[in-house]
């Protein structure tokens, strides 16, 4: 029994963080709330392999599994990256789509997919399984969004297409997949979210004193530290179960995302309250991270559609 | 990263499965109505399968086999909790001398306290209630007042602890008593092993808020304690000391993690409770929600024991667990009660169970004081 992130798995993590650290920071968020999003991260991680960790080795991935990739997703979320890791990486990589940014919700067509409006890829469901289409294949309906640097778009398919996969039970795991990324991302902006207000709390002033210092204020970031402490391993656990096919690997993603996602509303309402007026605005780094965390929180699956799922796979 | 247990592992969880549904039907044949621990009569049924762990050595895994444990890992502890909750057996009525004195003696006795008192803590021979908390010394430990005079021979003690578990039942008190008149806060503490029939002792058991006599107050009028009252130094560390020494027992890693077992024995209990009575879809989500919550506890704690058996020390991050397991555990009861709607007032195991939870975020420290641990020593926010 060991239940850890190993050297070479942190690595391949802290590697990622380095480069979003430099090349995401929130700056690079904000500008692609009014543009297409500027590429220097997106293809720093391609150099790392991280786009396809699970693609086999032969076939020019890292031939790794779940467990490696969601730490970098994670990181993904905690840089608030407007590229579609989830979907490219966790999502489209193990269907064999390998190499372009791939956009999808996996839902009918129509409904508001992320990175519509930047993405060479699009997986749409017909019928029973997927098919992928190309930028040109489709036509894509810009959406005005809470988030903007999520250019989400109604997507729909307009001719041609190749199928990718005929087999549900394959769609299914792409679901859960999906699932998995975005509770990491979730896990990652809640960090965000709470690292950003401890600092705020330690340097803004009332009454002569650090904010931080008053207990209703650190009850506050207490709590969000509480749920992100109980999410890290869920979502870990998730990874380790998609990973190695545990008869458990769906229940755990969707236990992975609700507590992801709790860990996120708590950690952003308290974010929002401690840093007052300030971070209720648009000038403030803040919001960038908090829209990003309510639109992910109900993206692929809302939290009362994952409880659902715990309650079935524990014959409730 | 392996989720695995060894085949070891799996062999002595079984063993242990199949003693204790054998032993548990046993002990229960024998007592007849199985009692509260925190009740006079109940105590007394419970040593009974308190010897019963002893003589088939189930009653200390974790201590060394010099001293008659099984020299467990933290993972045997863990699976031992797994399956001593799921058995349904009852509390460890002998915990606070095995669980919180016991890792103290074992860090600051002397070679003679740890033989002689040992045995008898893990015999159920000597049964020992904690003396920390005093009237005007609840989350604020440093404000104890009962004081220890030294005098030829032994010391003299006067002072009154309270809301001491169990007391009324036990044998033997350990704590902390003021010992230089002059010291404050926390200097100037001795740690103290005091037999409860001394003279100038007066113990009185008194209502907790489920009714049951489990709590005491311990007054001590100008009682004489011997040096050797218990058979061997009545100090545990050293005149002085006795703050550390608490401390120390406090942060052990078993005194501070608590096993995700009970909890998850409690939503297996409340999954077949829902089943008899019958959840409509708000309800079986709210029970979903729990579950996960649980798992949650399960998981970290693997993750918790990971890192301690690495090496590294548990410190305030334990505070984030204590948080955790009180606030689900009244969760979990609170589901309960609701599924029995009027049924839920009939006393029974889920309102005596709702009602011991109400204490877990009062007792080892209240959640408040437990969030202000998080924010200052995990988030390092300012005091």
């Amino acid at each position: 029994m060991r239940f850890a992130l190993d050297e070479d798995r942190e690595a391949l993590r802290s590697t990622a963080r380095e480069l979003l650290t430099e090349l995401c920071p929130a700056s690079a968020v904000r500008a692609a709330w009014t543009g297409v999003p500027d590429d220097a991260a997106w293809n720093a991680l391609a150099d790392i392999g991280a786009l396809a960790v699970l693609v086999p080795e032969p076939d020019g991935g890292l031939g790794l599994d779940e467990t490696y990739l969601v730490p970098v997703v994670e990181e993904a979320g905690r840089a608030a990256l407007p590229h579609p890791l989830t979907v490219t990486a966790l999502v489209a990589a193990p269907l064999g789509v390998v190499g372009p940014t791939v956009a999808t919700d996996l839902g009918a067509a129509g409904s508001v997919v992320a990175s519509a409006g930047f993405a060479e890829c699009f997986l749409l469901v017909s019928g029973g399984g997927l098919r992928l289409y190309e930028a040109h294949e489709v036509d894509v309906e810009p959406v005005e969004t809470v988030d903007a640097s999520r250019h989400c778009g109604r997507v729909r398919p307009r001719t041609g297409g190749r199928s990718v996969t005929e087999d549900p039970d394959a769609v299914a795991a792409a679901f859960d997949r999906g699932v998995l990324g975005t509770a990491a991302e979730l896990l990652g902006l809640s960090r965000t979210m709470l690292e950003l207000t401890v600092d705020y709390a330690t340097q803004r002033h009332q009454f002569g004193k650090p904010i931080g210092s008053f207990q209703a204020v650190k009850h506050h970031l207490a709590n969000a530290r509480l749920e992100i402490e109980f999410a890290v391993p869920a979502v870990l656990y998730a990874a380790y179960a998609i990973a190695h096919g545990q008869p458990d690997a769906s229940r755990s993603v969707s236990q992975a995302k609700w507590l992801a996602g709790r860990a996120a509303a708590v950690a952003g309402r308290a974010a929002l309250q401690c840093h007052g007026a300030i971070g209720y605005t648009t000038e403030h780094d803040l919001h960038l991270y908090l829209k990003r965390s309510w639109a992910l929180a109900r993206a692929w699956g809302s939290a009362d559609f994952h409880a659902d799922r715990v309650a079935a796979s524990i014959r409730l | 990263m392996d989720l695995t247990w060894s085949a070891a592992q799996e062999r002595t969880r079984l063993e242990l499965r199949k003693w204790l549904e054998h032993s548990l039907a046993g002990w229960r044949a024998e007592i007849g109505t199985e009692r509260s621990g925190d009740t006079r009569e109940g105590f007394a049924q419970q040593l009974l399968w308190e010897r019963r762990l002893y003589e088939a050595d189930w009653s200390a895994v974790s201590w060394p086999r010099a001293y008659g444990g099984r020299d467990g890992t933290l993972w045997d502890w863990l699976i031992f909790e797994e399956e001593y909750w799921r058995a349904g057996a009852p509390q460890r009525v002998t915990q606070n001398g095995l669980q919180i004195l016991a890792p103290s003696v074992f860090e600051h006795g002397n070679q003679e306290q740890k033989d002689l008192l040992l045995p008898r803590i893990k015999a159920g021979q000597d049964l020992w209630c904690q003396g920390w908390s005093e009237p005007n010394a609840g989350s604020d430990l440093a404000g104890v007042s009962s004081r220890a005079r030294r005098v030829d021979g032994g010391w003299v003690l006067d002072g009154q602890k309270t809301w001491t578990t169990r007391g009324a039942f036990c044998s033997h008190l350990f704590g902390l008593f003021r010992s230089d008149p002059d010291s404050e806060r926390h200097r100037g503490f001795t740690y103290l092993l005091v037999p409860l029939d001394l003279d100038g002792v007066t113990v009185r058991g008194f209502g907790r808020l489920d009714g049951d006599e489990g709590f005491a107050e311990v007054f001590f009028d100008g009682a004489f304690l011997p040096d050797d009252a218990v058979g061997t130094d009545v100090v545990l560390g050293e005149v002085g000391e006795g703050w550390r020494v608490a401390v120390s027992a406090a942060s052990t890693e078993r005194g501070l993690l608590r096993s995700p077992g009970r909890y998850q024995a409690t939503v297996a209990d409340l999954l077949e409770l829902s089943e008899a009575r019958g959840a409509d879809a708000a309800m079986r989500r709210r029970i979903a929600t729990a579950w996960m919550r649980v798992d949650a506890y399960r998981l970290q704690t693997l993750q918790t024991v990971t890192a301690l058996m690495d090496g590294r020390d548990l410190g305030s991050e334990a505070s984030l667990a204590k948080i955790w397991w009180s606030e689900l555990d009244i969760e979990l009861h609170e589901i309960a009660l609701d599924l029995l709607g009027t049924d839920a007032e009939l006393e029974g195991p889920w309102s005596k169970g709702h009602q011991f939870s109400l204490a877990g975020p009062i007792y080892a420290g209240t959640n408040e004081v437990q969030r202000n641990i998080v924010a200052e020593r995990v988030l390092g926010l300012p005091r």
